[in-house]
């Protein structure tokens, strides 16, 4: 069955891939991105993915980014929550600039599309919702407070609207990646990264494809019975 | 590419839907049993896997098992331990022999089927361990110290061997279902049924398709990355 998907932060990292994945799977896919319009432009004449700009963190551009895809491609059936950035600093030195744009756009954009997107899954009795969290949000990370407690935040918002959901055929997960091979991994210090990938049991940074194939496994029809659940995709850096 | 696949207690209930979907998906599989003979016959009988009996809970059985089927068919490359009993009774009424029998069978085999494959997995640098664990190894559960206690194990034996198989390929997770609709459920008096199925957000109990649809997912070759995970099914029973 053809599905409509809409992946935020969808034309680069790992929402390309899962974009890219859900598509190749025979959904028609909406990638929504923020700023960087040559990427999307890229990603768009690569893949023919439909692309989408609007800020996630503003819940009115939200509701007007749905109704603008629904509008083109139909109803979301499967909404992928993957918008993420990250603005690090210790405690001391983080402004609360820093503090929200992260919490906006990492977690507010879950409620902004959720809150956009649930009425119609509801009434048609189906919805796939998958949040991608972070492993540094199960476990913490140092001069992450802000990404730590969105992406913390990310888990139990899976699991509350979990039980919502549940009577009306609509299932709300979470993937919570490793360190994976994007720009926002990549932008981390060499030395740094050293460190990480060697604490990694599996010997590497994951790759995106590697998070996107936990998320076709999760928004598949007959993964209905799976919800409010975490799937951990880090290479054993993380068990818990 | 074709992998063959091991699966304990691999002839009824959840153990016969992993071994059914392992064939479906062109991995010649194996089961083992331990009483059930007529019910074993007709499983073979039915989907053409082998079946071969030995107790679980026997380290010597297990490594004679282990050694005859890779004579036979091969080095086992993937392995489910599914096998399981239950011998439920209230902590101050429970006697040591359900607590030994309800360890061996759940935990211990763990260690020696693991133990049987593993150096096999080792020198061909690729291999698959999927642990059946079970929500009450994850929520706990009264009248069950014992299986609790072993299907909790079950998990930090996976994140531990997880941890030491990572460097050779060898990947070990957890699939962690809640109430499933097998023969041991149907054995349950209907009131205690009807109370499990209230609890959970979708109201239903899972299917062992669904279990099977998880494992598939984990012994993929393209499931390198995820390793020490549990994947939890249990339509939202519990949520952690």
């Amino acid at each position: 069955m053809s599905r409509v998907a809409l992946v935020t932060g969808g034309t680069r990292g790992i929402g390309a891939a899962i974009s890219l994945a859900l598509k190749n799977n025979g959904c028609q896919v909406a990638a929504n991105y923020g700023a960087n319009d040559e990427a999307a432009e890229r990603f768009h004449e690569v893949t023919g993915v439909a692309v989408y700009k609007w800020d996630v963190s503003d819940f009115a551009a939200c509701e007007a980014g749905v109704a603008q895809i629904e509008a083109d491609l139909g109803p979301i059936d499967i909404l992928v929550n993957n918008a993420g950035i990250t603005r690090d600093g210790t405690l001391q030195k983080m402004t609360p600039d820093r503090w929200q744009a992260v919490l906006d756009t990492n977690l507010g954009s879950c409620f902004n599309l959720c809150h956009a997107t649930f009425p119609g899954m509801r009434a048609r009795k189906f919805g796939r919702v998958v949040n991608v969290g972070s492993i540094n949000g199960q476990a913490g990370q140092y001069g992450q407070v802000n990404y730590a407690a969105a992406k913390s935040g990310i888990h139990g918002f899976t699991k509350a609207l979990a039980q919502e959901g549940a009577r009306h055929g609509i299932t709300v997960n979470a993937v919570a990646p490793g360190y994976v091979d994007t720009d926002m991994v990549r932008a981390v210090p060499e030395a740094v990264l050293e460190k990480i990938v060697a604490s990694i049991p599996v010997g590497r940074l994951g790759r995106a494809e590697d998070i996107a194939r936990a998320v076709l496994f999760l928004t598949a029809d007959d993964a209905d019975f799976i919800t409010g659940s975490t799937i951990s995709v880090n290479g054993g850096h993380h068990m818990y | 590419m074709a992998r063959l696949a091991l699966i304990t207690g691999g002839t009824r209930g959840i153990g016969a839907a992993v071994a059914r979907a392992l064939k479906d998906a062109g991995h010649p599989a194996v089961v083992n049993y331990h009483a059930d003979e007529a019910c074993a016959d007709a499983f073979t009988d039915e989907t053409g896997i082998p079946a071969l009996k030995w107790d679980v809970s026997d380290g010597e059985a297990c490594r004679a098992g282990v050694e005859a089927i890779e004579a036979e068919h091969g080095p086992v490359e993937i392995l489910v331990n599914n096998a399981g009993t239950v011998a439920d009774n209230k902590f101050e009424n429970m006697t040591d022999d359900q607590w030994q029998r309800v360890v061996r069978v759940n935990l211990d085999s763990v260690f020696y089927m693991s133990k049987a494959v593993y150096p096999g997995m080792m020198e061909r640098g690729w291999g698959r361990i999927v642990q059946i664990g079970s929500m009450n190894g994850q929520a706990g559960q009264l009248n069950q110290v014992n299986y609790v206690a072993a299907k909790a194990g079950m998990h930090g034996f996976t994140k531990a061997l997880a941890q030491e198989g990572a460097k050779h390929g060898i990947t070990v997770n957890t699939v962690a279902p809640g109430y499933v609709d097998t023969y041991l459920m149907r054995n349950m008096p209907e009131r205690i049924t009807q109370k499990i199925i209230d609890k959970s957000p979708i109201r239903r109990m899972g299917y062992e398709d669904e279990v099977a649809h998880a494992v598939l997912f984990l012994v993929d070759d393209k499931a390198a990355w995820t390793t020490g995970s549990t994947i939890t099914m249990n339509g939202g029973t519990h949520m952690y």
